[in-house]
Protein backbone atom coordinates (compact mmCIF):
# COMPACT_ATOMS: atom_id res chain seq x y z
CA UNK A 1 0.00 0.00 0.00
CA UNK A 2 2.79 2.40 0.96
CA UNK A 3 4.37 1.88 -2.44
CA UNK A 4 1.19 2.75 -4.28
CA UNK A 5 0.27 5.89 -2.33
CA UNK A 6 2.88 8.28 -3.81
CA UNK A 7 1.61 7.46 -7.30
CA UNK A 8 -2.04 8.29 -6.62
CA UNK A 9 -1.74 12.06 -7.10
CA UNK A 10 0.29 11.95 -10.36
CA UNK A 11 -2.11 9.39 -11.83
CA UNK A 12 -5.12 11.51 -10.84
CA UNK A 13 -3.53 14.58 -12.48
CA UNK A 14 -2.81 12.60 -15.64
CA UNK A 15 -6.38 11.33 -15.80
CA UNK A 16 -7.82 14.81 -15.24
CA UNK A 17 -5.52 16.19 -17.92
CA UNK A 18 -6.59 13.50 -20.41
CA UNK A 19 -10.25 14.06 -19.60
CA UNK A 20 -9.88 17.84 -19.92
CA UNK A 21 -8.31 17.45 -23.35
CA UNK A 22 -10.87 14.91 -24.55
CA UNK A 23 -13.83 17.08 -23.59
CA UNK A 24 -12.26 20.20 -25.10
CA UNK A 25 -11.63 22.03 -21.80
CA UNK A 26 -7.91 22.26 -22.58
CA UNK A 27 -7.08 23.40 -26.10
CA UNK A 28 -4.67 21.15 -28.00
CA UNK A 29 -2.46 24.07 -29.09
CA UNK A 30 -2.00 25.11 -25.44
CA UNK A 31 -1.44 21.70 -23.90
CA UNK A 32 -1.85 18.51 -25.95
CA UNK A 33 -3.47 15.46 -24.37
CA UNK A 34 -1.22 12.89 -22.65
CA UNK A 35 -2.15 10.46 -25.40
CA UNK A 36 -0.87 12.93 -28.01
CA UNK A 37 2.42 13.29 -26.12
CA UNK A 38 2.66 9.51 -25.92
CA UNK A 39 2.08 9.42 -29.68
CA UNK A 40 4.84 11.95 -30.22
CA UNK A 41 7.10 9.83 -28.05
CA UNK A 42 6.28 6.75 -30.07
CA UNK A 43 7.00 8.47 -33.41
CA UNK A 44 10.25 10.05 -32.21
CA UNK A 45 11.39 6.80 -30.64
CA UNK A 46 10.59 4.77 -33.76
CA UNK A 47 12.41 7.13 -36.10
CA UNK A 48 15.43 7.08 -33.76
CA UNK A 49 15.40 10.87 -33.63
CA UNK A 50 14.67 10.84 -29.88
CA UNK A 51 17.58 8.53 -28.99
CA UNK A 52 20.07 10.46 -31.13
CA UNK A 53 19.05 13.70 -29.46
CA UNK A 54 19.20 12.21 -25.96
CA UNK A 55 22.64 10.84 -26.76
CA UNK A 56 23.88 14.23 -27.97
CA UNK A 57 22.45 16.08 -24.96
CA UNK A 58 23.69 13.54 -22.42
CA UNK A 59 27.12 13.57 -24.07
CA UNK A 60 27.36 17.35 -23.73
CA UNK A 61 26.06 17.25 -20.17
CA UNK A 62 28.48 14.64 -18.90
CA UNK A 63 31.51 15.96 -20.75
CA UNK A 64 30.89 19.39 -19.25
CA UNK A 65 30.26 17.81 -15.88
CA UNK A 66 33.47 15.80 -16.03
CA UNK A 67 35.54 18.84 -16.92
CA UNK A 68 33.95 21.28 -14.46
CA UNK A 69 33.53 18.69 -11.71
CA UNK A 70 37.08 17.42 -12.16
CA UNK A 71 38.60 20.87 -11.87
CA UNK A 72 36.28 21.76 -8.98
CA UNK A 73 37.15 18.58 -7.11
CA UNK A 74 40.89 19.04 -7.60
CA UNK A 75 40.88 22.69 -6.56
CA UNK A 76 38.55 21.97 -3.65
CA UNK A 77 40.92 19.28 -2.40
CA UNK A 78 43.97 21.50 -2.89
CA UNK A 79 42.41 24.47 -1.13
CA UNK A 80 41.06 22.29 1.64
CA UNK A 81 44.46 20.75 2.31
CA UNK A 82 46.87 23.62 1.69
CA UNK A 83 46.40 27.05 3.18
CA UNK A 84 48.93 28.49 0.71
CA UNK A 85 46.84 27.30 -2.22
CA UNK A 86 43.71 28.63 -0.54
CA UNK A 87 45.23 32.06 0.07
CA UNK A 88 46.30 32.22 -3.55
CA UNK A 89 43.09 31.18 -5.28
CA UNK A 90 40.08 31.13 -2.99
CA UNK A 91 39.20 34.83 -2.92
CA UNK A 92 39.46 35.03 -6.73
CA UNK A 93 37.21 32.00 -7.11
CA UNK A 94 34.68 33.42 -4.66
CA UNK A 95 34.53 36.62 -6.72
CA UNK A 96 33.93 34.70 -9.94
CA UNK A 97 31.35 32.57 -8.16
CA UNK A 98 29.13 35.60 -7.69
CA UNK A 99 28.69 36.03 -11.44
CA UNK A 100 25.69 33.96 -12.56
CA UNK A 101 27.22 31.67 -15.17
CA UNK A 102 24.24 32.06 -17.50
CA UNK A 103 24.98 35.80 -17.66
CA UNK A 104 28.08 34.86 -19.63
CA UNK A 105 26.05 33.47 -22.55
CA UNK A 106 26.56 36.50 -24.87
CA UNK A 107 30.28 36.47 -24.14
CA UNK A 108 30.50 32.71 -24.60
CA UNK A 109 28.75 32.99 -27.98
CA UNK A 110 31.29 35.64 -29.00
CA UNK A 111 34.15 33.39 -27.94
CA UNK A 112 33.00 30.00 -29.19
CA UNK A 113 30.18 30.83 -31.61
CA UNK A 114 27.30 28.40 -31.23
CA UNK A 115 29.47 25.29 -31.41
CA UNK A 116 29.72 22.44 -28.95
CA UNK A 117 32.45 24.20 -26.97
CA UNK A 118 30.06 26.94 -25.92
CA UNK A 119 27.61 24.54 -24.30
CA UNK A 120 30.27 22.39 -22.71
CA UNK A 121 32.00 25.49 -21.35
CA UNK A 122 28.78 26.74 -19.77
CA UNK A 123 27.97 23.39 -18.21
CA UNK A 124 31.52 23.02 -16.88
CA UNK A 125 31.43 26.52 -15.39
CA UNK A 126 28.03 25.91 -13.77
CA UNK A 127 29.05 22.57 -12.29
CA UNK A 128 32.46 23.77 -11.09
CA UNK A 129 31.33 25.88 -8.13
CA UNK A 130 29.01 23.53 -6.21
CA UNK A 131 31.61 20.75 -6.48
CA UNK A 132 34.46 23.10 -5.52
CA UNK A 133 32.73 24.67 -2.53
CA UNK A 134 31.45 21.38 -1.12
CA UNK A 135 34.71 19.49 -1.63
CA UNK A 136 36.65 22.21 0.15
CA UNK A 137 34.10 22.32 2.95
CA UNK A 138 34.20 18.53 3.24
CA UNK A 139 37.98 18.43 3.59
CA UNK A 140 37.84 21.24 6.15
CA UNK A 141 35.27 19.51 8.28
CA UNK A 142 37.19 16.24 8.66
CA UNK A 143 37.50 15.57 12.40
CA UNK A 144 40.96 16.83 13.49
CA UNK A 145 40.96 14.15 16.19
CA UNK A 146 40.93 11.48 13.51
CA UNK A 147 43.80 13.18 11.68
CA UNK A 148 45.81 13.25 14.89
CA UNK A 149 45.04 9.58 15.49
CA UNK A 150 46.23 8.75 11.97
CA UNK A 151 49.48 10.58 12.52
CA UNK A 152 50.00 8.98 15.94
CA UNK A 153 49.51 5.56 14.33
CA UNK A 154 52.20 6.26 11.76
CA UNK A 155 50.06 6.79 8.65
CA UNK A 156 51.92 8.28 5.70
CA UNK A 157 50.45 11.34 3.98
CA UNK A 158 49.01 9.20 1.18
CA UNK A 159 47.41 6.74 3.61
CA UNK A 160 46.09 9.59 5.71
CA UNK A 161 44.47 11.10 2.61
CA UNK A 162 42.93 7.85 1.38
CA UNK A 163 41.76 6.47 4.72
CA UNK A 164 40.84 9.62 6.64
CA UNK A 165 40.53 12.80 4.54
CA UNK A 166 38.74 11.47 1.44
CA UNK A 167 36.13 9.32 3.20
CA UNK A 168 35.60 12.07 5.75
CA UNK A 169 34.92 14.61 3.02
CA UNK A 170 32.72 12.27 0.98
CA UNK A 171 29.30 13.13 2.46
CA UNK A 172 29.88 16.79 1.63
CA UNK A 173 31.26 15.94 -1.82
CA UNK A 174 28.05 14.04 -2.56
CA UNK A 175 26.00 17.11 -1.67
CA UNK A 176 28.07 19.02 -4.24
CA UNK A 177 27.64 16.23 -6.75
CA UNK A 178 23.85 16.23 -6.54
CA UNK A 179 23.66 20.00 -6.61
CA UNK A 180 26.06 20.04 -9.57
CA UNK A 181 23.94 17.53 -11.49
CA UNK A 182 20.91 19.78 -11.13
CA UNK A 183 22.84 22.78 -12.45
CA UNK A 184 24.22 20.61 -15.24
CA UNK A 185 20.76 19.95 -16.75
CA UNK A 186 19.56 23.47 -16.13
CA UNK A 187 22.53 24.98 -17.94
CA UNK A 188 22.22 22.53 -20.80
CA UNK A 189 18.54 23.29 -21.29
CA UNK A 190 19.24 27.03 -21.52
CA UNK A 191 22.26 26.57 -23.78
CA UNK A 192 20.50 24.17 -26.12
CA UNK A 193 17.40 26.32 -26.33
CA UNK A 194 19.41 29.38 -27.34
CA UNK A 195 21.58 27.78 -29.96
CA UNK A 196 21.84 24.20 -31.13
CA UNK A 197 21.40 22.05 -34.20
CA UNK A 198 20.90 18.81 -32.30
CA UNK A 199 19.91 17.64 -28.84
CA UNK A 200 16.71 17.73 -26.82
CA UNK A 201 16.66 21.52 -26.64
CA UNK A 202 16.94 21.71 -30.42
CA UNK A 203 14.14 19.16 -30.76
CA UNK A 204 11.90 21.39 -28.64
CA UNK A 205 12.77 24.64 -30.45
CA UNK A 206 12.43 22.99 -33.84
CA UNK A 207 9.00 21.62 -32.93
CA UNK A 208 7.92 25.06 -31.72
CA UNK A 209 8.56 26.50 -35.17
CA UNK A 210 6.13 23.98 -36.65
CA UNK A 211 3.63 24.36 -33.78
CA UNK A 212 4.14 20.71 -32.76
CA UNK A 213 3.18 21.32 -29.12
CA UNK A 214 3.17 17.58 -28.35
CA UNK A 215 6.88 17.33 -29.21
CA UNK A 216 7.64 20.42 -27.10
CA UNK A 217 5.93 18.83 -24.10
CA UNK A 218 7.70 15.57 -24.82
CA UNK A 219 11.10 17.35 -24.77
CA UNK A 220 10.31 18.92 -21.41
CA UNK A 221 9.34 15.52 -20.02
CA UNK A 222 12.56 13.98 -21.37
CA UNK A 223 14.59 16.65 -19.59
CA UNK A 224 12.71 15.89 -16.38
CA UNK A 225 13.32 12.16 -16.76
CA UNK A 226 17.04 12.64 -17.44
CA UNK A 227 17.39 14.88 -14.41
CA UNK A 228 15.54 12.42 -12.20
CA UNK A 229 17.66 9.55 -13.52
CA UNK A 230 20.91 11.38 -12.77
CA UNK A 231 19.72 12.29 -9.28
CA UNK A 232 18.60 8.75 -8.51
CA UNK A 233 21.94 7.37 -9.65
CA UNK A 234 23.76 9.84 -7.41
CA UNK A 235 21.55 8.87 -4.48
CA UNK A 236 22.18 5.19 -5.07
CA UNK A 237 25.90 5.90 -5.17
CA UNK A 238 25.57 7.92 -1.98
CA UNK A 239 23.80 5.11 -0.19
CA UNK A 240 26.43 2.59 -1.30
CA UNK A 241 29.48 4.72 -0.50
CA UNK A 242 28.13 6.08 2.78
CA UNK A 243 26.69 2.83 4.11
CA UNK A 244 28.73 3.39 7.27
CA UNK A 245 26.75 6.51 8.05
CA UNK A 246 23.46 5.70 9.79
CA UNK A 247 21.95 8.89 8.32
CA UNK A 248 22.26 7.51 4.79
CA UNK A 249 21.93 3.81 5.46
CA UNK A 250 18.25 4.03 6.43
CA UNK A 251 16.94 6.37 3.73
CA UNK B 1 67.74 -24.82 10.68
CA UNK B 2 66.97 -22.30 7.95
CA UNK B 3 63.68 -24.03 7.20
CA UNK B 4 62.79 -23.73 10.84
CA UNK B 5 63.42 -19.97 10.71
CA UNK B 6 61.30 -19.48 7.59
CA UNK B 7 58.54 -21.50 9.12
CA UNK B 8 58.49 -19.36 12.21
CA UNK B 9 58.34 -16.20 10.16
CA UNK B 10 55.43 -17.37 8.03
CA UNK B 11 53.33 -18.57 10.98
CA UNK B 12 54.02 -16.08 13.73
CA UNK B 13 52.70 -16.69 17.19
CA UNK B 14 49.83 -14.24 17.31
CA UNK B 15 49.75 -14.04 21.09
CA UNK B 16 52.93 -12.12 21.56
CA UNK B 17 54.07 -10.96 24.92
CA UNK B 18 56.68 -8.24 24.90
CA UNK B 19 59.14 -6.73 27.26
CA UNK B 20 58.17 -3.26 28.28
CA UNK B 21 60.13 -0.26 27.19
CA UNK B 22 62.18 1.79 29.61
CA UNK B 23 61.25 5.48 29.54
CA UNK B 24 63.60 8.23 30.60
CA UNK B 25 62.85 11.96 30.62
CA UNK B 26 65.57 14.44 31.41
CA UNK B 27 64.88 18.11 32.02
CA UNK B 28 61.85 18.11 29.74
CA UNK B 29 60.18 21.49 29.32
CA UNK B 30 57.40 22.52 26.99
CA UNK B 31 56.21 26.04 26.26
CA UNK B 32 53.41 27.26 24.05
CA UNK B 33 54.37 30.84 23.33
CA UNK B 34 55.10 32.47 26.68
CA UNK B 35 53.15 29.87 28.56
CA UNK B 36 55.32 27.20 30.18
CA UNK B 37 53.29 24.04 30.48
CA UNK B 38 56.04 21.70 31.66
CA UNK B 39 58.97 23.00 33.67
CA UNK B 40 61.86 20.55 33.85
CA UNK B 41 60.52 17.04 34.26
CA UNK B 42 62.99 14.30 35.25
CA UNK B 43 61.45 10.88 35.23
CA UNK B 44 62.55 7.27 34.87
CA UNK B 45 60.00 4.55 34.28
CA UNK B 46 61.12 0.93 34.59
CA UNK B 47 60.23 -1.62 31.91
CA UNK B 48 56.80 -3.11 32.51
CA UNK B 49 55.79 -0.58 35.14
CA UNK B 50 52.23 0.78 35.27
CA UNK B 51 52.38 4.50 35.98
CA UNK B 52 49.44 6.81 36.53
CA UNK B 53 49.73 10.57 36.16
CA UNK B 54 47.11 12.56 38.02
CA UNK B 55 46.55 16.27 38.37
CA UNK B 56 44.10 19.07 37.90
CA UNK B 57 42.98 20.15 34.44
CA UNK B 58 45.71 22.17 32.78
CA UNK B 59 48.52 20.81 34.93
CA UNK B 60 50.31 19.59 31.81
CA UNK B 61 49.62 15.87 32.15
CA UNK B 62 48.19 15.42 28.66
CA UNK B 63 51.00 17.50 27.18
CA UNK B 64 53.52 15.22 28.87
CA UNK B 65 51.82 12.17 27.36
CA UNK B 66 51.80 13.71 23.89
CA UNK B 67 55.53 14.38 24.13
CA UNK B 68 56.22 10.76 25.06
CA UNK B 69 53.96 9.65 22.18
CA UNK B 70 56.07 11.70 19.79
CA UNK B 71 53.10 13.83 18.69
CA UNK B 72 54.93 16.93 19.88
CA UNK B 73 58.57 17.81 20.48
CA UNK B 74 59.77 19.12 23.85
CA UNK B 75 61.01 22.71 23.97
CA UNK B 76 64.11 21.50 25.78
CA UNK B 77 65.30 18.32 27.43
CA UNK B 78 65.31 14.79 26.11
CA UNK B 79 63.00 11.80 26.04
CA UNK B 80 64.51 8.36 25.52
CA UNK B 81 62.94 4.95 25.13
CA UNK B 82 65.45 2.20 25.87
CA UNK B 83 68.21 4.78 25.52
CA UNK B 84 66.98 5.69 22.01
CA UNK B 85 65.84 9.24 21.40
CA UNK B 86 64.46 8.63 17.88
CA UNK B 87 62.89 5.91 15.79
CA UNK B 88 60.56 4.54 18.46
CA UNK B 89 57.25 5.60 16.92
CA UNK B 90 56.04 2.05 16.29
CA UNK B 91 57.00 0.86 19.76
CA UNK B 92 54.55 3.31 21.34
CA UNK B 93 50.77 3.29 21.04
CA UNK B 94 48.37 5.92 22.26
CA UNK B 95 44.77 5.54 23.35
CA UNK B 96 42.60 8.66 23.53
CA UNK B 97 39.67 9.75 25.62
CA UNK B 98 37.41 9.42 22.58
CA UNK B 99 37.68 6.15 20.70
CA UNK B 100 38.63 7.99 17.46
CA UNK B 101 37.54 5.08 15.28
CA UNK B 102 37.17 5.75 11.57
CA UNK B 103 33.39 5.67 11.16
CA UNK B 104 33.69 4.62 7.50
CA UNK B 105 35.65 1.48 8.24
CA UNK B 106 34.36 -1.68 9.81
CA UNK B 107 35.71 -2.81 13.18
CA UNK B 108 38.37 -5.14 11.75
CA UNK B 109 39.76 -2.44 9.42
CA UNK B 110 39.83 -0.01 12.33
CA UNK B 111 41.90 -2.42 14.38
CA UNK B 112 44.18 -2.92 11.37
CA UNK B 113 44.96 0.82 11.48
CA UNK B 114 47.40 -0.24 14.21
CA UNK B 115 49.21 -2.34 11.59
CA UNK B 116 49.90 0.43 9.08
CA UNK B 117 53.27 -1.01 8.22
CA UNK B 118 52.14 -4.58 7.59
CA UNK B 119 51.04 -5.11 4.01
CA UNK B 120 49.79 -8.67 4.01
CA UNK B 121 46.00 -8.32 4.10
CA UNK B 122 45.31 -11.83 5.38
CA UNK B 123 47.75 -11.50 8.25
CA UNK B 124 46.26 -8.09 9.10
CA UNK B 125 42.83 -9.69 9.32
CA UNK B 126 44.11 -12.57 11.47
CA UNK B 127 45.90 -10.27 13.86
CA UNK B 128 42.89 -7.96 14.10
CA UNK B 129 40.67 -10.95 14.95
CA UNK B 130 43.06 -12.05 17.70
CA UNK B 131 43.24 -8.54 19.15
CA UNK B 132 39.43 -8.30 19.11
CA UNK B 133 39.16 -11.61 20.93
CA UNK B 134 41.54 -10.31 23.59
CA UNK B 135 39.28 -7.35 24.32
CA UNK B 136 36.15 -9.51 24.36
CA UNK B 137 34.75 -8.51 20.98
CA UNK B 138 35.29 -11.73 19.04
CA UNK B 139 33.02 -11.97 16.02
CA UNK B 140 32.33 -8.23 15.75
CA UNK B 141 34.84 -7.77 12.90
CA UNK B 142 32.24 -6.67 10.37
CA UNK B 143 30.26 -4.27 12.55
CA UNK B 144 30.24 -0.54 11.79
CA UNK B 145 31.52 1.62 14.67
CA UNK B 146 28.20 3.51 14.71
CA UNK B 147 26.33 0.46 16.05
CA UNK B 148 28.71 -0.06 18.99
CA UNK B 149 28.21 1.30 22.50
CA UNK B 150 30.72 3.72 24.02
CA UNK B 151 32.41 0.94 25.98
CA UNK B 152 32.62 -1.33 22.93
CA UNK B 153 34.16 1.49 20.90
CA UNK B 154 36.85 1.94 23.54
CA UNK B 155 37.47 -1.81 23.43
CA UNK B 156 38.02 -1.58 19.68
CA UNK B 157 40.36 1.36 20.28
CA UNK B 158 42.25 -0.76 22.81
CA UNK B 159 42.48 -3.62 20.30
CA UNK B 160 43.81 -1.14 17.73
CA UNK B 161 46.47 0.00 20.20
CA UNK B 162 47.45 -3.54 21.17
CA UNK B 163 47.41 -5.23 17.77
CA UNK B 164 50.95 -4.18 16.92
CA UNK B 165 52.26 -5.41 20.30
CA UNK B 166 53.55 -2.06 21.55
CA UNK B 167 56.16 -1.99 24.27
CA UNK B 168 54.77 1.22 25.70
CA UNK B 169 51.06 1.94 25.92
CA UNK B 170 49.97 5.49 26.66
CA UNK B 171 46.40 6.12 27.76
CA UNK B 172 45.02 9.66 27.79
CA UNK B 173 41.99 9.55 30.09
CA UNK B 174 40.75 6.52 28.16
CA UNK B 175 37.77 5.89 30.42
CA UNK B 176 36.74 9.49 31.06
CA UNK B 177 33.64 9.32 28.88
CA UNK B 178 32.32 5.96 30.07
CA UNK B 179 29.62 5.19 32.63
CA UNK B 180 30.68 3.86 36.05
CA UNK B 181 30.08 0.14 35.41
CA UNK B 182 31.72 0.15 31.99
CA UNK B 183 34.67 1.94 33.56
CA UNK B 184 35.22 -0.84 36.09
CA UNK B 185 35.03 -3.48 33.34
CA UNK B 186 37.50 -1.55 31.20
CA UNK B 187 39.89 -1.08 34.14
CA UNK B 188 39.87 -4.84 34.71
CA UNK B 189 40.43 -5.45 31.00
CA UNK B 190 43.35 -3.03 30.81
CA UNK B 191 44.93 -4.55 33.93
CA UNK B 192 44.52 -8.06 32.52
CA UNK B 193 46.12 -7.38 29.12
CA UNK B 194 48.90 -5.44 30.82
CA UNK B 195 49.64 -8.42 33.07
CA UNK B 196 49.50 -10.85 30.13
CA UNK B 197 51.68 -8.85 27.79
CA UNK B 198 54.10 -7.04 30.03
CA UNK B 199 54.28 -3.69 28.22
CA UNK B 200 55.02 -0.47 30.08
CA UNK B 201 51.84 1.55 30.64
CA UNK B 202 51.33 5.22 31.40
CA UNK B 203 47.79 6.39 32.07
CA UNK B 204 46.74 10.00 32.48
CA UNK B 205 43.62 10.34 34.59
CA UNK B 206 41.82 12.81 36.79
CA UNK B 207 40.28 9.95 38.76
CA UNK B 208 42.54 9.21 41.75
CA UNK B 209 40.75 6.00 42.69
CA UNK B 210 41.25 4.71 39.16
CA UNK B 211 44.95 5.51 39.49
CA UNK B 212 45.16 3.61 42.78
CA UNK B 213 43.32 0.63 41.29
CA UNK B 214 45.58 0.32 38.27
CA UNK B 215 49.02 1.77 38.88
CA UNK B 216 52.28 0.61 40.46
CA UNK B 217 53.21 4.20 40.90
CA UNK B 218 51.31 7.47 40.90
CA UNK B 219 52.77 10.79 39.85
CA UNK B 220 51.01 13.97 40.87
CA UNK B 221 51.61 16.75 38.42
CA UNK B 222 51.00 20.33 39.42
CA UNK B 223 51.89 23.47 37.51
CA UNK B 224 54.15 21.58 35.11
CA UNK B 225 56.23 19.71 37.68
CA UNK B 226 56.07 16.39 39.53
CA UNK B 227 54.87 17.24 43.05
CA UNK B 228 54.38 13.76 44.42
CA UNK B 229 55.73 10.35 43.43
CA UNK B 230 53.81 7.64 45.27
CA UNK B 231 54.54 3.91 44.94
CA UNK B 232 51.42 1.73 45.19
CA UNK B 233 52.62 -1.59 46.50
CA UNK B 234 49.33 -3.43 46.88
CA UNK B 235 48.46 -6.96 45.71
CA UNK B 236 46.42 -7.34 42.52
CA UNK B 237 43.60 -7.52 41.68
CA UNK B 238 42.84 -4.63 44.00
CA UNK B 239 39.51 -4.44 45.72
CA UNK B 240 37.64 -1.17 45.78
CA UNK B 241 37.32 0.32 49.23
CA UNK B 242 40.42 -1.48 50.51
CA UNK B 243 41.82 0.35 53.56
CA UNK B 244 45.40 0.79 52.33
CA UNK B 245 44.18 1.88 48.90
CA UNK B 246 41.86 4.38 50.51
CA UNK B 247 44.75 5.75 52.55
CA UNK B 248 46.85 6.36 49.44
CA UNK B 249 43.88 7.88 47.65
CA UNK B 250 43.23 10.20 50.56
CA UNK B 251 46.82 11.33 50.68
CA UNK B 252 46.86 12.22 47.01
CA UNK B 253 43.47 13.92 47.12
CA UNK B 254 44.57 16.03 50.09
CA UNK B 255 47.56 17.19 48.16
CA UNK B 256 45.45 17.90 45.05
CA UNK B 257 42.93 19.90 47.06
CA UNK B 258 45.77 21.52 49.04
CA UNK B 259 44.33 20.72 52.42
Amino acid sequence: MKRVLPWLVPIAILLAWQAGSTFGLIQANVLPAPSAVAGAFWRAARSGELWTNIEVSAGRAFLGFAIGGGIGFTLGMLNGLSSLSETLTDSTLQMVRNIPHLALIPLVILWFGIDEEAKIFLVALGVFFPIYVNTQHGVRSVDPHLLEMGRAYGMTKVTLFLRVVLPGALPSIFVGLRYGLGIMWLTLIVAETISASSGIGFMAMNAREFMMVDVVVLSILVYAALGKLADSTARLLERTCLAWNPVYAKV
Amino acid sequence: MSIDVIDRVSTPDLRVSVTGAEVKLQGVTKSFGDHRVLRGIDLAIEPGQFVAIVGRSGCGKSTLLRLVAGLDAPTSGSIALDQQTTGWRDVVRLMFQESRLLPWQRVAANVAVGLTHAHDRQSQRDQAAVALREVGLAGRENAWPSVLSGGQKQRVALARALVSHPRLLLLDEPLGALDALTRIEMQELIERVWQQKGFTAVVVTHDVSEAVTLADRILLLDDGAVMLDVPVDLPRPRRRGDREAAAIEGRILDRLLQR
